[in-house]
């Protein structure tokens, strides 16, 4: 660390200007003020630094010192992140709050990840394996349900001189290997990162294999393949949240990393009270077991919100290099995009648009490059799905935040407010939204799920589809001036939207669908809908098949339990079944 | 403090002054500004550099020079004296007592920014706080710890949807009443003697503190007003164990307020001229609602502001919802209709509403009765629109009694009387009883049981 300091020229807001720092580089963290505020260098010049400051800087005066780290702005990495809670840069919050109490005060000096707790390491690797970058030297059993892989650092290249099994903190020294120079290095279980930089891979790789949600409309209509990125842009009370929420909860990757990212406290506070009551679906272990939460409220300081994204992708990056698969859910990117903005606006940079700064679209763009399913550099395949929530103003989505992020991400889940105020849950729009990665996944759906899935998914699309058109009909001529054929359209429709893509977070059953239950479910539907068809065809009318038992049964479908479903489709098909007895009664 | 007056003051805009010569002034530091015919007003340092000093003065600038107006910098951010003894009292928009009673003096000073909550110590809001208001009560639940704002416009009865929820404000089986704190930001003198006598009559102005800036006072005391009060709340919730209940009117006026030295400080705008901060600004009020962990007190928000031309869209209501837990959306329409309170049921939403609610809490029915009512209005109102087109002939019978439904809903579901406090209990079975107007095959967002238990169908 410099031992000249600087001092504070200029304080405004969270932009602070400082001048004789010693050494300064771009984005080198310094420490502002007698309680060592931290902050990160975002322009340099001639003899002044200009310094976006993590924390509040009220009472801050020029004169007060400067210190340079002359290190970047990077992560701990280590046993002992997951479960964890922390704030945008990595400070945990638990351990904030036994620093300073119920409220966040400046200046807390807090250690990312427990120094003191020992892990039982088991070494992968003996003496005279040679090692590199990204290889796996042993094991902690971090959590019940997360095996963590202790990974040469990078630029690691030499041969393992000592290793051994046993209890250490993340700091001490597990072994140590000859570099290939001769220079010895010594082995812990603790890495460090910069957060703005993405961690090194061999190579991406296609996305193949959805990231199965158990949300019907998601995974049926609109899927996300594991390694790509998904924009869920919608006003507010459309059901951003609950849908971010649900992903966390009930997404079959191994682990998810959830960025706060500028929203509400409470929220947080609900996924701290909820989470360690649910379990894994796969598992059956607690599902804090496999996750890490980085909440910057809205409150807490803009610049931190700024940070947290990185924070919480590098994380991602560092599991996904261990082989695992990650779903990062961002909420809100539009809130990290305004911290951008008026961190740009007090260094009076010129604007772009609607005040957003010129270099937004490629910030947005850099994010959602970092997901991605690769081969990591010991050769596994890890995955990294990253899932933004937007939030437009007036749920407008032609402004800049929306429009850059569409421009990247492959599946789009337009929530709509119509839906979310009729409380139609999940809000998202059939119609507009899209997933670019249907044909990518249509082999896995077939082989998986089955033969039939993806001429199913066609029939459903095409049913919701013709609806809105008939519906344009309805309008000016009203309902009963169909023909029946059309009507019968309708209500099928009716019932793919009703009690199929309507899916409730909050009942035990209803939360989370199994693919096979899907395949059951829709085809239920679907089957439903030739039986219409065909009785239409012999001349029944729709009124005559309002009330008919299969219906009933197929509205309750979504409570029928996992391990029920087989038992309840027969049940239905047989209901179905009856329908080809009803008869043609003269008009 | 420093007892140094600077009369080096070069530039004095509207609401800014900028004083040369000063070396250290600290971000957010209180300034005095002091004139030549000794008035004085106070102000806070905006941006601070070696040699120059940003000041925003909270009072008027009228009378102001350069060369005899000083500035003396206090050493200290802006504080607020707090106590009990508050109590009962008004205050005005920088915290001075306008009731004619003493000036507080206290040993707990606190800074009136506040510190954001670590969401690790915060309690999952849960207690369900019956307003006696149907459409609150029971489809847009409010629970102890939340922000629940109120969008209205110009002319809509915002104020007395307001009062009633504070005077029949209560906690079911509990006997503890609700402090208020009120604050009354940019209003004029009618509503702010609205709520003074409405909190007389009732006899809640003893466990209220009132703040008060008036549409004619110093438009920048709205930029400290609400921080007095929140500030004020937090010392009754967390200090003094109480329930407190804060009330902020007009938010719209705060923002204007925001916009103003903004545009002085010559800022680059974002949507509207309004700052792009103001997400940010305003979360550090909305934000200082909740409950903590092991703390007896709890903070429950209900902000109002006005939609300007109605538009939800509207940077203030759109920044608003994103960080409020819901809003309770005034309706013109049903204003229009007579119906009281005009509450659009659709556009309002309460997000916390899930833990207050069920067995235990309000009835295990309550759920699928709020789910029930809402997707049946909802579809009564689309009708409603289709048969402007096509006429009520066009419609099945079903369809039919959706639509009287809908009007049914509002008659009597919806529209209330102000002195009418309907317990949870009755606005459910009010529901029932409107259900009992579908076929019962209709209803099928309640559970079966709940059908059979609570179902007003003559058989």
């Amino acid at each position: 660390m410099a031992e000249k300091k600087g001092r504070v020229y200029r304080v405004s807001g969270p932009v602070v200007v400082a001048e004789d720092i010693e050494d300064p580089k771009m984005y080198d963290v310094v420490k502002v003020g007698d309680e060592g505020l931290i902050g990160e260098i975002i322009r340099l010049n001639s003899g002044r630094a200009t310094i976006q400051v993590y924390e509040d800087t009220t009472g801050l005066r020029p004169g007060s010192s400067v210190e340079n780290t002359g290190l970047q702005l990077s992560v701990t990495l280590g046993p002992g992140l997951l479960g964890s809670i922390f704030d945008g840069i990595q400070r945990p919050l638990d351990k904030i709050k036994a620093e300073s109490g119920d409220f966040i005060s400046r200046g807390v000096n807090v250690d990312p990840v427990d120094l003191k707790r020992k892990w039982e390491f088991v070494p992968k690797v003996k003496k005279g394996d040679r090692i590199k970058a990204g290889d796996v030297v042993g094991e902690v059993q971090e959590t019940s349900i997360i095996t963590h892989r202790i990974l040469a650092p990078i630029g690691t290249d030499g041969t393992v001189s000592e290793i051994s099994e046993g209890n250490y903190t993340i700091a001490e020294s597990i072994g140590s290997a000859t570099g290939r120079s001769g220079r010895a290095i010594e082995l812990t279980m603790m890495q460090k990162w910069p957060v703005r930089i993405p961690r090194p891979v061999i190579d991406k790789l296609p996305p193949e294999v959805p990231l199965i949600t158990g949300q019907r409309i998601i995974d049926t209509l609109f899927p996300i393949a594991k390694g790509g990125s998904a924009a869920v842009p919608g006003p507010f009370g459309s059901g951003k949240t609950v849908i971010q929420h649900q992903l966390a909860k009930w997404s079959d990757s191994d682990i998810v990393v959830y960025v706060g990212c500028g929203e509400r406290g409470n929220e947080m506070t609900e996924i701290l009270t909820t989470f360690p009551e649910l379990t894994d679906p796969k598992s059956g272990k607690p599902i804090m077991d496999r996750t890490i939460l980085i909440a910057n409220t809205s409150n807490m300081p803009v610049a931190a919100r700024e940070a947290s994204i990185y924070t919480g992708i590098t994380l991602a990056e560092y599991y996904r290099d261990m082989g695992y698969s990650i779903a990062l859910m961002a909420d809100s990117t539009s809130r990290w995009a305004e911290a951008l903005r008026e961190i740009s606006g007090r260094l009076e940079e010129m604007p772009g648009e609607e005040g957003y700064p010129a270099y937004l679209g490629r910030k947005v763009a850099e994010f959602y490059e970092r997901a991605g399913r690769v081969h990591v550099l010991n050769g596994s395949v890890g995955s990294v799905t990253a899932i933004g929530a937007v939030s437009p103003p007036g749920g407008d989505t032609s402004e800049p935040v929306s429009q850059n992020t569409l421009r990247v991400t492959r599946v789009f889940w337009a929530l709509d407010a119509s839906l979310a105020n009729r409380r139609h849950f999940p809000s998202i729009n059939w119609l507009n939204s899209y997933s670019l990665y249907l044909d990518d996944l249509k082999k896995w759906y077939s082989e998986k799920v089955d033969k039939e899935w993806n001429g199913l998914y066609s029939t459903a699309m095409n049913i919701l589809q013709k609806e809105a058109e008939i519906n344009e009909v309805v309008q000016l001529v009203g309902y009963d001036a169909l023909p029946e054929k059309e009507k019968e359209i309708l209500d099928i429709a009716k019932v793919i939207r009703e009690d199929y893509l309507q899916q409730s977070a909050f009942d035990e059953v209803d939360t989370f669908t199994s693919m096979h239950k899907q395949h059951m479910m829709l085809k239920s539907i679907l089957m439903l809908d030739e039986a219409e068809r065909k009785a239409v065809e012999r001349g029944v009318l729709m009124e005559q098949l309002q009330k008919v038992s299969a219906k009933q049964k197929i509205a309750r479908m979504k409570f029928a339990a996992e391990a029920d479903a087989d038992r309840y489709f027969e049940d239905v098909k047989k209901s179905i079944s009856e329908i080809e007895r009803i008869e043609a009664r003269s008009k | 403090m420093s007892d140094v007056y600077y009369k080096t003051v070069k530039q004095i805009t509207s609401v800014l002054l900028f004083v040369e010569g000063v070396r250290n002034a600290a971000y957010n530091e209180l300034v005095e500004i002091a004139m030549e015919d000794g008035r004085s007003v106070t102000g806070q340092v905006l941006d601070s550099r070696d040699g120059l000093a940003i000041v925003q003065s909270f009072g008027e600038t009228r009378g102001m020079d350069l060369g005899n107006t000083k500035a003396r910098f206090q050493g200290t951010t802006a504080k607020l004296s707090v106590g009990t003894d508050m109590l009962g009292r008004i205050f005005d928009g920088v915290g001075r007592p306008r009731d004619g009673g003493p000036q507080i003096y206290s040993d707990e000073q606190v800074d009136i920014t506040g510190e954001a909550i670590n969401p690790y110590a915060r309690e999952e809001p849960s207690e369900f706080i019956q307003t006696g208001i149907s459409t609150i009560d029971c489809m847009n639940t409010l629970v102890r710890g939340q922000k629940l704002p109120i969008f209205s416009g110009s002319g809509l009865p915002h104020n007395r949807i307001a009062a009633q929820i504070a005077r029949q404000a209560k906690i079911l089986g509990e006997g503890e009443e609700f402090s208020v704190v009120f604050g009354g930001i940019g209003i004029n003198s009618e509503e702010a003697n609205f709520f003074r006598r409405e909190l007389e009559e009732t006899g809640a102005l003893g466990r209220a503190v009132v703040f008060l800036n008036l549409s004619s006072e110093p438009s920048m005391e709205r930029v400290i007003l609400p921080r007095l009060a929140l500030t004020t709340a937090e010392y009754l919730a967390y200090k003094e164990d109480m329930h407190v209940l804060v009330i902020l009117t007009d938010m719209t006026n705060y923002c204007e307020a925001l916009r103003e030295i903004s545009a002085a400080r010559e800022e680059v705008p974002g949507r509207r001229g309004y700052p792009g901060y103001m997400y940010t600004d305003l979360s550090t009020i909305y934000e200082r609602a909740g409950k903590i962990n092991n703390r007896k007190g709890s903070i429950t928000q209900i902000p109002i502001l006005t939609m300007p031309g109605d538009d939800i869209t509207h940077p203030i209501p759109d920044l608003t919802g994103y960080i409020t837990e819901g809003q309770i959306v005034l309706s013109r329409e049903l204003q229009r209709k007579g119906v009281y309170p005009n509450v659009d049921v659709l556009l309002s939403l309460s997000r916390l509403m899930n833990q207050g609610i069920g067995q235990g809490r309000t009835r295990e029915d309550h759920r699928g009765v709020q789910d029930q009512l809402y997707s049946t209005y909802a579809s009564g109102k689309d009708l409603r629109s289709l048969t402007e087109i096509v006429g009520e002939e066009a419609l099945s019978e079903s369809d039919k009694r959706y639509l009287k439904f809908a009007d049914l809903f509002e008659q009597r579901f919806v529209n209330q009387g102000y002195y009418e406090d309907r317990d949870i209990e009755t606005s459910l079975n009010l529901g029932w009883e409107l259900f009992s107007t579908l076929d019962r095959n209709e209803i099928k967002r309640v559970k079966d049981e709940f059908v059979a238990k609570y179902g007003k169908w003559k058989d």
